[in-house]
């Protein structure tokens, strides 16, 4: 079964269109990184899967409609849709009190597990944390929960390098353990990139380009090109070209490595220059 | 627990952890409450050598006034608590942008509102009766202590305030306040969960306007009359006079079957139900503002 299938999802607020007809399928066990600019629609879709905004089209969330049963499917989602959404006169005991109480996937003692390893103390009021200790905590939280399906809006704004790694690793570590499904946002690109399984990018309310990363690591070479091989290279059709230190770097969709090597230095791109990449072509149509 | 009623239990403690001013406010107005029936108390011991003038066998003015006073000042305490609780109730949420928190939890909308209304309409009305009941021992307290000081017989007092009566009295105005108010309650959590600002402006303006339409149009006052009613009317449907400190012998003034035969409370009730479905309802299509 699909953990998330949506099928022309459409949204508009007033006379401005957030998404238009995005289409979706993610399974079971995948890690889903959506890549999009500010304004792509990325936070109203996560809205929708979440069953915080009424949407038009079709939206299956682990098989429930998100709209008409948001609260029932909070069981099996936990999410972060936001940082700093802790109210500010929460006490961390109160707050690892409350979700045990309404949560019934809740682990505190592996949210307690989460906090130690941090300076969040259990007596301090969230006005008292920084930005980055607020993040924390929320993360301790909702990485306790032993949901199916996790969803997570830019999880690591205002964190350290370090505290983002070990984010990550943790994230990963704990994904191995079980089957669940991440979706996962960030402007952070290069970090998850060996993170997801699968990768959408969305702008101006469409999916423009959705892949496994198996397809992209197949898919999707960067060219360095040697100098005078800039012609040659160029009858191949790259999608895009940049140029770093006077050198022309070519990215090509679906050509045979083996051609490439003739005309300089072949290699895997990385997410964040097919993004660029992407949406360069999508503004220059 | 069952799990039906956790998140409801849990919902109730969230709210009581944030809104401290559900037992700090009338706590505060308790204690300027003792301290001024204590200065009160001792000055007049100090003056006529008995307090509050208890060998005057015709003194008009019965010794349980004061413990009255201090009741329905803490009664209106949390009236007026419990009013700005709502209008805050389903508006802080927003504004703070917690409710992205709180939706990610299995927490429905109605469980959320329910609870609201439930620390407005039931745990605020008991929280008041506790601190009533505690100020009052604290009141008999001070008094006993002040007449055994100045060597007055303590029979006067014990026979002169009925203590009990009194807090039975209290307990069923509170609950039939309550239930009177359920509505005006209903009105603030819609007004709370709908409004993007403004909430207090948004909840008594457009009732205002309409007794100003109505005044204008029809010169008729139908309106205001309809909400003075519901406003102040409870008190005097439950005890059958609307002067809380003219009430001689409480027990016998109760009048729960003309309370309870009243059909605005009733319609209240109704009323109050569809605005509580429909403050959840609201609050469904509500995020961050």
């Amino acid at each position: 079964m699909a953990s998330i299938e949506a099928r022309g999802l459409r949204k508009t607020y007033g006379g401005t269109v957030a998404l238009e007809g995005v289409n979706l399928r993610l399974e079971q066990g995948r890690i889903l990184g959506l890549i999009g600019p500010n304004g792509a629609g990325k936070t109203t879709a996560l809205n929708a899967i979440l069953g915080l905004v009424p949407y038009e089209g079709e939206l299956r969330v682990l098989g429930r409609d998100p709209w008409a049963e948001r609260d029932r499917l909070m069981r099996d989602v936990a999410f972060i849709a936001d940082v700093a959404v802790l109210p500010r006169w929460f006490r961390v005991s109160q707050a690892l009190d409350y979700v045990t109480g309404v949560h019934p996937r809740f682990d505190r003692a592996k949210a307690e597990g989460f906090l130690e390893k941090t300076a969040v103390r259990r007596s301090s009021k969230v006005r008292e944390l920084s930005k980055g200790m607020v993040a924390q905590l929320h993360l301790a939280l909702v990485m306790a929960i032993d949901a199916p399906l996790l969803v997570l809006d830019e999880p690591t704004l205002g964190l350290d390098i370090s505290y983002r790694k070990q984010f990550y690793d943790s994230l990963l570590s704990d994904y191995l353990d079980r089957s669940r499904t991440i979706v996962l946002t960030t402007h952070h690109v290069e970090e998850i990139q060996h993170v997801i399984t699968d990768l959408a990018f969305i702008n101006a309310g469409r999916i423009v380009l959705s892949c496994t990363m198996e397809e992209f690591d197949s898919r999707y070479r960067e060219l360095t090109v040697n100098p005078g091989h800039l012609p040659a290279a160029r009858e191949l059709k790259p999608m895009h070209e940049r140029q770093i230190f006077g050198r022309d770097i070519l990215l090509f969709d679906g050509v045979d490595p083996a051609l490439l090597a003739a005309h300089g230095e072949v290699r895997t791109p990385g997410v964040a220059d097919l993004f660029v990449a992407v949406m360069e072509q999508g503004a220059g149509k | 627990m069952n799990p039906h009623t956790r998140p409801f239990y849990w919902s109730l403690r969230r709210e009581l952890w944030e809104n401290r001013s559900i037992y700090l406010a009338p706590l505060a107005v308790a204690a300027v409450v003792l301290i001024g029936f204590a200065v009160n108390v001792i000055h007049s011991a100090n003056q006529t050598g008995t307090p509050l003038a208890l060998h005057l066998p015709n003194d008009p003015t019965p010794i349980q006034q004061p413990y009255a006073i201090a009741a329905v000042l803490l009664a209106l305490t949390g009236l007026l608590t419990g009013a700005f609780y709502c209008l805050d109730a389903l508006y802080g949420e927003r504004r703070d942008r917690s409710i992205l928190f709180w939706k990610s939890l299995p927490v429905s909308d109605l469980t959320t509102v329910l609870s609201k209304a439930s620390i407005a309409l039931i745990v605020l009305p008991l929280v008041t009766f506790a601190i009533i009941v505690a100020t009052h021992i604290a009141m008999l307290a001070l008094h006993t202590a002040v007449l055994l000081a100045s060597g007055a017989g303590l029979a006067t007092l014990r026979n002169r305030t009925p203590l009990v009566e009194l807090w039975i009295a209290l307990l069923y105005g509170l609950a039939a306040l309550a239930l009177w108010h359920a509505p005006i309650c209903g009105w603030l959590l819609l007004v709370s969960a709908w409004a993007r600002r403004a909430v207090f402006l948004w909840a008594s303006l457009p009732l205002i306007a309409i007794c100003i339409l109505e005044k204008i149009a029809f010169n008729t006052s139908r309106f205001a009359f309809f909400l003075g009613y519901r406003f102040a009317g409870g008190f005097a449907l439950a005890f059958g006079t609307a002067r809380p400190c003219c009430i001689p012998h409480p027990l016998t003034s109760l009048t729960p079957g003309n309370f309870l035969s009243t059909p605005g409370l009733w319609i209240g009730l109704l009323v109050a139900a569809i605005f509580l479905a429909a403050a959840a309802r609201v609050r469904r299509y509500r995020g961050p503002i």
